[in-house]
């Protein structure tokens, strides 16, 4: 282990259905209390997210995919501006950059986009494949944390 | 006018998988004159499906799940109907305090929210600006220490969620009859340390709001204004009650068209037209009738129709703001902003008042009552008055539930809105461009409607604009903060 302090953002909407992935994962890796992560839950990610991740060395965003890699990518987030028609959610690429901009700090920062499948009706359970997918991806992201191994794994999965 | 097969439409959609976004379109004929303009917000209806069936007791939690933006709003508006339900009419002091508390932090961090991250980049930098520099990330680097402000508020607003809801989301604070807790000594100490803070920044954002409105009053006036009428909850004294009261209504002119209304008697007073177009209700006053009793909603009406704000600065500035229109109704739509922000000052008023009041230490949280089959929650949400409506059988389980939100009941006046901006920015061009495409948008955003809150997993594209001619061909395709994941 080392002192790294790590942050974990899992978001989505769990009460629709595969949406709720992100969540899914976050509450999992709080469970296993590893020492130095930091667990985070919400709904999107918003500009006050930017004053949380310019504390911490690593940040993981972790969300689901609706057509991505299966059963998820792992990929790094470099800092960009966002044009969007809402501030009612950010990209991480976003969030990285107002905290690089407002609070000078540059975290190592990675998604975890973990492919769901049934997204269209309100209902608090995941889908068979989501699940399954959810899964591979705590196991994986376990051993990234454990071992401190976030740019090698983002190289090695994409 | 130009037969409809000599139109051709442009469409501004933000393309997500699911229900819940927004799209324009704007038909233009031969000679590139807008014909009509129409917003159309999907929204999902399944929700109320999801919850016939489920014990009324958890239905406060469960409307969370509508919206990520204002889920607090959701919660208070369902546990107060669901008091109702509980046969309880009246809280004891420090579950209705701790409720306030709950909604003020709500408000206030919503509408920070909104002005230094949504609608600063346009104010500040113009709409005509790059788009590159006009966004949130623009604002940080050009005006860091606003852009600061903003995300401390936000997050100050977010921590009184936290202490009073139980959670940052998904609370569970508010249940049927009361609170299942109240505020720590120590909650309360933290949050003192900073609320001078949070009433000093909110004083300056009512400056830049205001300052900004009276520098460019001829530009805004004419900015997708019209004559409206107004609703929303107000005291029983008349003062405006952001949790809390009676419903009025007044018209353009301020007369009033209704008052003191019980809203368990709504459906009396408001009814929804169904329009082939769009998904979206459109909620008018029965009285007038949908052609012209339609109303606004939010922050501008809830300011020109209260009598008086109970706390000092807010009221002050609710003064200065009635003497522009000398004492009428003000129905210029970017005047959204101002009023918002005198909110914004009411609101930290209102969490300092209740943070010094020692009924939020008590320990008396609940009253039981005999139940009854139906009850109606209504609150004054961000975005304005919410409605939420439930019909509970005798085993407890939800059989209906009615829900109008805030920006359904704007439906009508977004759309007048757009269409005014369209007509005249867009009339003529020989090009679309970011600017003038931006107008459509500030419109829409100066009543802060919430449009896909609901799911926001990588891959969806926020917004395509589309041009499309007379024969249906694509003649342009422009896409707003597309996914790199997918």
């Amino acid at each position: 282990m080392t002192n790294t302090k790590v942050l974990l953002i899992g978001y989505g909407n769990p009460g629709r259905l595969d949406d709720g992935l992100g969540p899914a994962l976050a509450q999992a890796i709080e469970a296993r209390g590893i020492p130095g992560v930091t667990v985070d839950i919400d709904y999107q990610l918003l500009v006050e997210d930017a004053a949380a991740v310019a504390e911490y060395d690593v940040v993981i965003f972790v969300d689901a995919s609706v057509k991505g890699k299966e059963p998820f990518s792992f990929r790094s987030v470099e800092a960009s501006e966002d044009i969007t028609f809402t501030t009612h959610s950010m990209r991480p690429e976003s969030v990285v950059a107002l905290a690089e901009d407002m609070f000078g700090q540059k975290a190592q920062a990675y998604t975890l986009a973990i492919r769901g499948y049934d997204f269209n009706d309100f209902g608090e359970e995941l889908s068979e494949r989501a699940a399954a997918n959810l899964e591979s991806a705590i196991s994986f992201l376990e051993g990234v944390i454990q071992n401190n191994l976030y740019g090698d794994a983002a190289s090695a999965i994409g | 006018m130009s037969a409809p097969e000599n139109m051709r439409k442009i469409v501004i959609e933000p393309v997500t998988r699911v229900e819940g976004h927004g799209k324009v379109t704007i038909l233009l004929d031969d000679e590139k004159q807008v014909q009509q303009a129409r917003l159309h917000i999907v929204e999902f209806r399944g929700f109320e499906r999801f919850i016939q069936g489920r014990p009324y007791w958890e239905i406060p939690v469960l409307v969370q799940r509508l919206c990520g933006i204002c889920p607090v709003s959701h919660h208070l508006a369902a546990a107060k109907a669901m008091d109702i339900v509980a046969g309880v009419d009246e809280l004891t002091p420090t579950a209705e305090k701790m409720r306030r508390l709950m909604h003020y932090g709500q408000m206030f961090q919503s509408h920070a929210l909104h002005f230094f991250h949504l609608c600063s980049p346009d104010l500040l930098f113009g709409f005509d600006a790059d788009v590159a520099i006009r966004n949130v990330v623009g604002v940080a680097r050009k005006f860091p220490e606003l852009a600061v402000q903003g995300v401390m508020m936000r997050k100050y607003g977010q921590e009184i969620i936290k202490a009073t809801a139980g959670k940052k989301i998904h609370g569970t604070g508010a249940i049927p009859g009361g609170i299942n807790k109240n505020l720590s000594i120590e909650e309360r100490d933290e949050f003192l340390k900073d609320i001078e803070q949070m009433l000093e920044w909110s004083r300056a954002s009512v400056k830049v709001a205001k300052d900004y409105t009276v520098e460019n009053l001829e530009t805004v006036a004419d900015f997708g204004s019209f004559d409206s009428n107004h609703l929303s909850l107000v005291r029983e004294d008349g003062a405006m009650d952001l949790y809390h009261g009676n419903l009025r209504a007044i018209d353009a002119q301020g007369n009033k068209i209704f008052d003191q209304v019980d809203y368990q008697n709504y459906l009396d007073y408001v009814a929804e037209e169904v329009k082939p177009w769009s998904y979206m209700k459109f909620p008018f006053i029965k009285s007038i009738g949908p052609e012209d009793g339609w109303y606004r909603v939010g922050p501008l009406p809830r300011v020109n129709l209260c009598d008086f704000i109970d706390t000092p600065e807010a009221e002050k500035e609710r003064q200065e703001f009635m003497a522009v229109t000398e004492g009428k109704p003000n129905n210029i739509t970017m005047a959204y902003h101002w009023t918002r922000m005198i909110e914004l000052l009411h609101s930290a008023e209102k969490i300092k008042e209740l943070l010094n009041d020692p009924d939020l230490q008590g320990e008396d949280l609940i009253v039981k009552g005999e139940r009854r089959p139906e009850g109606v929650g209504l609150i004054e949400a961000p975005r304005g008055t919410l409605f939420h409506h439930y019909k509970v059988d005798e085993n407890d389980q939800v059989t209906m539930c009615n829900l109008i939100v805030s920006t359904t009941n704007n439906n009508t006046p977004m759309n007048l809105a757009v269409e005014g901006v369209a007509r005249k920015y867009l009339s003529g061009a020989t090009e679309i461009t970011e600017g003038l495409l931006n107008r459509v948008e500030v419109a829409i955003r100066a009543y802060d409607p919430c449009l896909s809150c609901a799911t926001h997993a990588m891959g969806q594209m926020p917004l395509v604009i589309e041009l499309i001619d007379s024969d249906g061909r694509l003649l342009d395709k422009k896409a707003k903060g597309m996914s790199l994941n997918d």
